[in-house]
């Protein structure tokens, strides 16, 4: 009997850092049990061998922040089964979408010598906001174990196990105490999703929010909280506005705390 | 002379030593607080040298603190962040494990084997809590095994309060600081001269059997009056209270307005679910290898604050914060009753100290109760 057809694996780049991707590299021993599973047909980062689409299975990193690109994410979408972004830069337009809430010409002309050669957008925004997206897979970078879970499911044709509720939920699992509570520091556990595996609270320090919002984030009652552990608006609004600045829930709430211009 | 059950017995520091050695010598993983960085948390100790001398913690909505005084009491702090259930019904679960053979799958006999528990510093409101949780996992022909197993060979030292945090309500919820029934051993730290010492009593047979191994002389009666002094010092201590017909404010209140108040405030983080010793939803999540060859199902603490957990076929129907709040306080101190026939709350307020924004249940209580009388 002929051995059923591997299913076939692309992992493409936008605009991002490729951190992402070397979660996957980083899988290491597992990486060989995912190449037994599937056809890496795909993946520059690790292979200039490339087999010709349609691919099974896409794993998308990064934002779109050119017209070219933007192009190319709708070649990408025909050409893939399933596809799955994965980081923050692909589900939410990552840091580089901290240029949304400025003025993305005035930077070319300070910082190029040359500025007629930079062609981009105005805007790094999410690959949902311009293809039909299968599954998001959060986190600055995402967590490996996450990603295994997601592949092993996709390829098993069961959920895959990634919630969507609070960070809070991993401190208590893990047994960590409470920053908020414990110390009075800011942490944005309360609002940002689960995933990274407890990092920065298990070490005394609060959530920085690399998993972007959770699935009902009271953002203004944490900014709410936030001002009485005496942050100013402006620390409030860098709380909201990093990795996942322009997930719409964080940019509503940084933009509630925008200071006036002042230039 | 040997102590009888109920008769109260002194052991000094090196007994309370003995008692940890005796009690890891039979066997037991004996699990007792612990100075973990800014709080005291359960966790396996050694040795009376790993408990947390001269903590003191305090606690406010949405607060927690822990001063070191110097003193050497060593139950001097109230609470631990999370209480026995962590031990007794742990965060993740593995219910069964299975392997795919010729015909379908075939389970995996490969549970380990766990050692059993000595509960060391139980409170009055934690023994209540434990004793919610065996109505709920034993409950008209419903068992959960894992649970009781751990439970019945668990061995319980209960530690009484002479202290009360600002969040403790136990003498309202009729739960404590007094520890009634259903330890092995009691315990009362009382100052000595010049040093602390036991008061201690055997609850069961099994506690004498272990009281009956240490060192220990009869109680003066002025040693037992100051422990019998301790609860009712920590009871009046106690400024929060639950509202004595909290069922009944909860019952008329299901259209209350005033849900959306505390929505606005709320977080739906599941942290008071999380740190409530009675809380016992889970959910259940299957994982496979990569080939698919072995399958495992795991349990995991959930929470009726997470939307995954009121989602059933077509749609989530708890989806407003508002819904999902006031399932939790109403079942907590209202339909626990029918369900249980008592309340789900022990006042042991953790809740209130863990919330990040500070709501207060005994707050909310009093607040509906003043929306419904103004309606
Ligand atoms: S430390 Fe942050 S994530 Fe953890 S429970 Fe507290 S608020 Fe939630
Ligand atoms: S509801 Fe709050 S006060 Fe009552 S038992 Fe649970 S955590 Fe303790
Ligand atoms: S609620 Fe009562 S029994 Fe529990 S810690 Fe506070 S004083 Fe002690
Ligand atoms: S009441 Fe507090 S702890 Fe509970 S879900 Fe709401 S914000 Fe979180």
């Amino acid at each position: 009997m002929a051995q059923p057809k591997k299913p076939k694996l692309a992992v493409w780049k936008f605009s991002s850092c490729d951190g992402c991707q070397l979660s996957l590299l980083d899988c290491e021993m597992e990486l060989l049990a995912i190449s037994e599973a599937v056809d890496i047909a795909y993946f520059l980062e690790a292979t200039r061998r490339v087999k010709k689409g349609p691919y099974d299975i896409s794993l998308v990193e990064g934002s779109i922040t050119t017209a070219h690109d933007a192009e190319r994410i709708k070649e990408v979408r025909r050409l893939s089964g399933t596809l799955i972004t994965i980081g923050a830069c692909a589900t939410a337009g990552g840091i580089q979408a901290l240029r949304n809430f400025k003025d993305v010409k005035g930077f070319i002309d300070r910082v190029y010598a040359h500025p007629e050669f930079i062609d981009t957008l105005s805007t790094s925004t999410a690959i949902a906001d311009h293809v039909p997206v299968d599954f998001e897979l959060r986190g600055c970078p995402i967590n490996k174990a996450q990603l295994l879970e997601l592949i092993n499911a996709t390829l098993n044709g069961r959920k895959p196990n990634v919630p969507r509720h609070a960070e809070c939920v991993e401190c208590k699992t893990q047994g960590t105490t409470c920053v908020v509570v414990a110390k009075g520091e800011p942490c944005l556990g309360p609002v940002v999703q689960a995933g990274c595996g407890n990092l920065c609270p298990q070490h005394g320090r609060g959530c920085y929010g690399c998993f972007g919002p959770m699935e009902s984030p009271n953002t203004a009652a944490l900014a709410a909280r936030f001002a009485a552990l005496g942050l100013d608006r402006r620390d409030i609004e860098r709380q909201f506005r990093s990795y996942n600045a322009n997930a719409p829930a964080f940019r509503e709430e940084s933009e509630a705390h925008d200071q006036p211009s002042r230039s | 002379m040997a102590p009888n059950i109920g008769s109260k017995v002194i052991l000094d520091r090196s007994g309370l030593d003995r008692l940890i050695a005796d009690l890891r010598g039979r066997g037991y993983r004996v699990i007792g607080p612990v100075l973990a960085d800014s709080a005291v948390i359960y966790d396996e100790i050694q040795s009376a040298a790993d408990l947390p001398a001269g903590c003191r913690d305090d606690s406010e909505a949405g607060t927690y603190r822990l001063d070191q005084t110097g003193e050497p009491w060593l139950f001097g702090y109230t609470l631990g962040v999370q209480g026995w259930k962590r031990h007794l019904y742990p965060p993740r679960q593995r219910l069964f494990r299975a392997e795919r053979g010729e015909r379908g799958f075939r389970l995996l006999d490969d549970q380990e084997v766990e050692a059993p528990l000595a509960l060391l510093g139980v409170r009055a409101c934690e023994l209540a809590a434990i004793q919610v949780l065996d109505g709920v996992f034993d409950h008209e022909g419903f068992t959960e095994p894992g649970y009781l197993r751990r439970r019945q060979n668990a061995f319980i030292v209960a530690v009484e309060c002479g202290h009360a945090a600002a969040t403790c309500f136990c003498a309202s919820a009729d739960t404590g600081p007094a520890v009634g029934q259903g330890y092995d051993l009691r315990l009362n730290e009382i100052a000595g001269q010049g040093n602390w010492l036991f008061v201690a009593e055997a609850g069961s047979e099994k506690g004498l059997a272990v009281l009956a191994e240490l060192p220990s002389r009869p109680a003066s009666p002025d040693q037992i009056a100051a422990a019998a002094a301790q609860p009712q010092q920590a009871a009046s201590q106690q400024s929060r209270q639950l509202k004595d017909d909290a069922a009944r404010v909860l019952a008329v209140s299901t259209e209350s307005p005033y849900w959306d108040k505390v929505a606005e405030r709320c977080l739906t983080c599941g942290n008071c679910t999380m740190v409530c010793p009675t809380c016992f939803c889970t959910s259940v999540e299957d994982v496979t290898d990569l080939a698919g060859d072995i399958a495992e199902r795991w349990r995991r603490w959930d929470s009726c604050f997470t939307l995954d957990y009121s989602y059933i076929h077509g749609g989530n129907v708890r989806s407003k914060a508002a819904s999902r709040y006031r399932q939790w306080i109403t079942h907590k101190l209202a339909t626990w009753h029918h369900q249980f026939g008592r309340s789900g709350c022990v006042g042991c307020g953790r809740c209130i100290a863990w919330c990040p924004v500070g709501i207060d249940i005994t707050a909310e209580v009093r607040a509906l109760a003043d929306a419904e009388r103004g309606r």
